[in-house]
């Protein structure tokens, strides 16, 4: 019953987020929405494996969800700034000394 | 399980729950990219270790209460890098952020 | 840990790549007995090729030192816990009550705040833990001043304050 509720509230909550990354009007807000979903994502799975009652596999799913998740917003964020994944630095920052 | 635990772990949940919507509110309501930054840390900081919590507490002490806490251990430790960078990458893209006195 | 800015490049082994080899070993075991939870003989045995192999790649590539392998921190950050624990809720409480207020009482801030840390470490866990608090991001880490975007004027005003700056360099830096 709890979980249930939980779940409905994490969907409620993606729903806003959602809406941000409709409206948005930056490509940052975007990017911030995808990121909060992602991680409503993973709550969402999480809670999902206890309410089916295979909370073990469901777990591991959310695990590997994270670091991707993760990877993803890093990887968007570069591409949005540099227009380059290669790109090592930003082109303005002063050399290592 | 005992009712005191069920009872705590459901406690947890409808806490996170709580934080977890007042998050996606702010996401909505606040004014620009790096105000919202701050809901969206509520959600991730909050939210989600009362939910994850609770979740541990209904596994009871077992593999799965480990893979939880260390689920748990990740989102604390990746968040802040990622809410870190995305700040970054927008106060250099959008240059002009919304400030009180600017407002006035 | 005592040791000046860490320049990669020209690195000396140093004594305590032993004990990091060591630790490196533990933490991978570890990690793969809890994301595996089986026991039978052929599982373990390839676990630990893998983790061997894991540690003899990360000893080869140099990857093992303070940066990689931090095990000094730990203890001091586990000290540093409970107070960061207790700044979360309280500053989430804090946020939470601005933004379902319908008048929305925010005066969002950008401060330079000073970072007397010595260590890489020590900045990054000061810069983590800004961010990590609701109310508070860091924007820019330089080497003595972290820049911060504070939702607030009093939560500006409570880290220009240095309470969290102080607490990081005495219990993770530990000095």
């Amino acid at each position: 019953m709890i979980l249930a509720s939980t779940a409905v509230g994490l969907l409620i909550a993606m729903a806003f987020a959602l809406t941000r990354a409709i409206k948005g009007p930056t490509v940052y807000d975007r990017i911030l929405a995808s990121n909060a979903l992602g991680t409503k994502t993973v709550l969402i799975i999480a809670v999902l494996g206890f309410l089916v009652g295979d909370p073990g596999h469901y777990i591991d799913i959310a695990l590997m969800y994270v670091l991707i998740g993760f990877i993803g917003t890093i990887a968007v964020l570069k591409v949005s700034e540099f227009g380059d994944l290669g790109q090592t630095q930003p082109v303005d920052s002063e050399p290592p000394k | 399980m005992s009712t005191a635990l069920d009872f705590l772990s459901g406690a947890l949940l409808l806490i996170g729950i709580f934080f977890t919507l007042v998050g996606s509110v702010g996401i909505l309501r606040l004014p620009d990219v790096l105000s919202r930054l701050h809901g969206a840390s509520i959600t991730d900081t909050l939210g989600a270790a009362s939910i994850l919590l609770g979740l541990a507490v209904a596994a009871g002490w077992s593999l799965l209460m480990g893979k939880i806490l260390a689920l748990l251990v990740m989102m604390v430790l990746l968040n802040p890098s990622a809410s870190h960078a995305l700040a970054r990458a927008a106060i250099h893209g959008i240059r002009k952020p919304w400030l009180e006195r600017e407002s006035d | 840990m005592l040791s000046p800015r860490f320049h990669r490049g020209h690195k000396s082994p140093e004594p305590p790549i032993v004990r990091k080899t060591v630790s490196l070993f533990f933490v991978l075991a570890g990690t793969w007995l809890l994301l595996s939870g089986h026991w039978s003989m052929l599982l373990l045995g390839l676990g630990l090729a893998s983790v061997l192999l894991v540690v003899f790649c990360a000893r080869r590539l140099g990857v093992i030192d303070d940066e990689g392998m931090p095990i000094e921190i730990i203890p001091g950050l586990v000290r540093y816990a409970p107070w960061l624990i207790q700044q979360i809720i309280l500053s989430c409480l804090d946020v939470s009550k601005r933004i379902l207020n319908p008048t929305m009482p925010i005066s969002p801030a950008i401060v330079h705040i000073e970072a007397g840390q010595k260590s890489d470490m020590g900045r990054v866990s000061l810069a983590n833990s800004i961010t990590l608090t609701p109310g508070t991001i860091s924007l820019d880490v330089g080497h003595d001043t972290i820049e911060v975007h504070a939702l607030t004027a009093e939560s500006a005003a409570s880290l220009a304050d240095g309470e969290m700056a102080r607490r990081v360099h005495k219990k993770v830096e530990g000095e």
